[in-house]
């Protein structure tokens, strides 16, 4: 129990996909300039990389990993991660069209957020264990979405700055993004 | 726009790191050295050619509708096999570059290329814009990378990957003046944040100069 305990709080804070990891940086300077949007991605990927690492996980124990086709784990991740985030879609665009109007172009690309195939590859990677795979792929997302929200409060602000002209954008927001990793650095003493 | 003005474009003017942001997760995190810089550069740049080139050869027999999976498939193929080539062949890569090589899968350049030039031109062109586009990305790699080892570390050195020789190392800034925050991730961003600024400058100040002359 405290192990799983321990991963998790590495997974948020320590082992941060955007800040540490470097995955899913493009969605993270595209939707994050308002707060609103930037949750609604957050849930939508919280909810894609957990379910997609069920899927993946569940496929290569009880599939690849008995017919030894572990070659093909690439291929069926993207495969299953594409199909998955089409069903949310379609899913929120049915549910919640002023969520869907919000996330706009940013949830088809989600397939290629870098972040739920890396989730992904890292369970079987780090040879996680079916509980220790769900406290990962719940605490590497809800990171993400924190991280993503304490940014775009932070660039709300930054739209009113005065900027250099180079510097407009995105360039501030990288700058931005490395005060928040030497910030979150700091928890690296945490576990 | 001719061959030649298509080939270049992706150095500076259209350099898909910092002036579009595509595959700026891999180019943050391995490029901590040179080494890591041309592994993956070189790797990106075999996969997009070869991407390029089969799905500009198959571009019209893709039914429309589904053919983003068509060339997602195609891609996650080529880049399984280049995976497993580097495994065995240059394993320093494979444990440097780790969950970043088969991640190249949805390196966003590679799809983007396949979808905006590949489906739509000649293999030859194809292979061309893959090759330019590819080089532009390691180039914006390596200079990264150059920048971020000599202040983190103060060295410039490259093995061969295939038998792990040290090539060459020259030391240019003394041990105790290296500043090793920028081998961490605050110094990617960082670094990242001050080249993307740096060409938007340049494209300014092109435009300005263009501008100028019209006035004139």
């Amino acid at each position: 129990m405290a192990n799983l305990f321990t991963l998790f709080i590495s997974a948020v804070l320590i082992n941060n996909v955007i800040l540490s990891q470097f995955l899913g940086v493009c969605p993270f300077l595209g939707v994050s300039k308002n707060k609103s949007s930037a949750i609604g991605m957050g849930a939508a990927v919280t909810f894609v990389i957990f379910g997609a690492s069920i899927l993946t996980y569940g496929l290569y124990k009880l599939v690849l990993e008995p017919n030894s086709l572990e070659y093909m784990d690439l291929l069926s991740f993207i495969l299953i991660i594409a199909s998955f985030v089409q069903f949310v879609e379609m899913f929120i665009k049915k549910f919640s069209p002023a969520l869907y109007k919000s996330l706009g172009i940013y949830l088809p690309l989600i397939t290629t957020n870098c972040a739920v195939l890396g989730v992904a590859l890292d369970n079987i990677k780090q040879g996680f264990t079916f509980p220790e795979m769900l406290v990962y792929s719940l605490g590497i997302p809800i990171g993400f979405t924190l991280v993503l929200y304490i940014f775009s409060t932070i660039r709300e602000r930054l739209d009113a700055a005065d900027t250099p002209v180079s510097f407009k954008g995105n360039p501030i927001a990288l700058i931005v993004a490395a005060l928040m990793a030497l910030a979150f650095s700091g928890f690296a003493g945490l576990v | 726009m001719n061959r030649k003005e298509n080939f270049t474009a992706g150095f500076i003017r259209e350099n898909p790191v910092f002036g579009l942001y595509l595959g700026c997760c891999s180019t943050l995190a391995i490029t901590t050295s040179l080494n890591n810089a041309i592994g993956m550069g070189v790797s990106v740049i075999i996969v997009l050619i070869l991407s390029n080139v089969i799905i500009s050869m198959m571009r019209k027999i893709i039914p429309d509708e589904i053919r983003i999976p068509v060339y997602i498939v195609v891609i996650a193929a080529l880049v399984k096999s280049i995976e497993l080539l580097i495994k065995a062949y240059a394993s320093s890569i494979d444990a440097a570059l780790g969950l970043f090589l088969p991640l190249i899968v949805v390196n966003c350049i590679i799809l983007g290329r396949a979808e905006a030039f590949a489906s739509k031109n000649g293999v030859l062109d194809s292979a061309l814009d893959g090759l330019g586009m590819g080089l532009g990305y390691t180039c914006a790699l390596v200079v990264m990378s150059l920048i971020r080892q000599v202040i983190a570390t103060g060295l410039i050195n490259f093995t061969n990957p295939f038998t792990n020789q040290l090539i060459f190392e020259v030391r240019l800034i003394p041990e105790s003046f290296t500043i090793s925050m920028f081998g961490s991730p605050t110094g990617a961003f960082l670094t990242f944040a001050v080249l993307a600024a740096a060409l938007t400058a340049y494209k300014n100040a092109q435009a300005a100069k263009a501008a100028k002359k019209e006035a004139k």
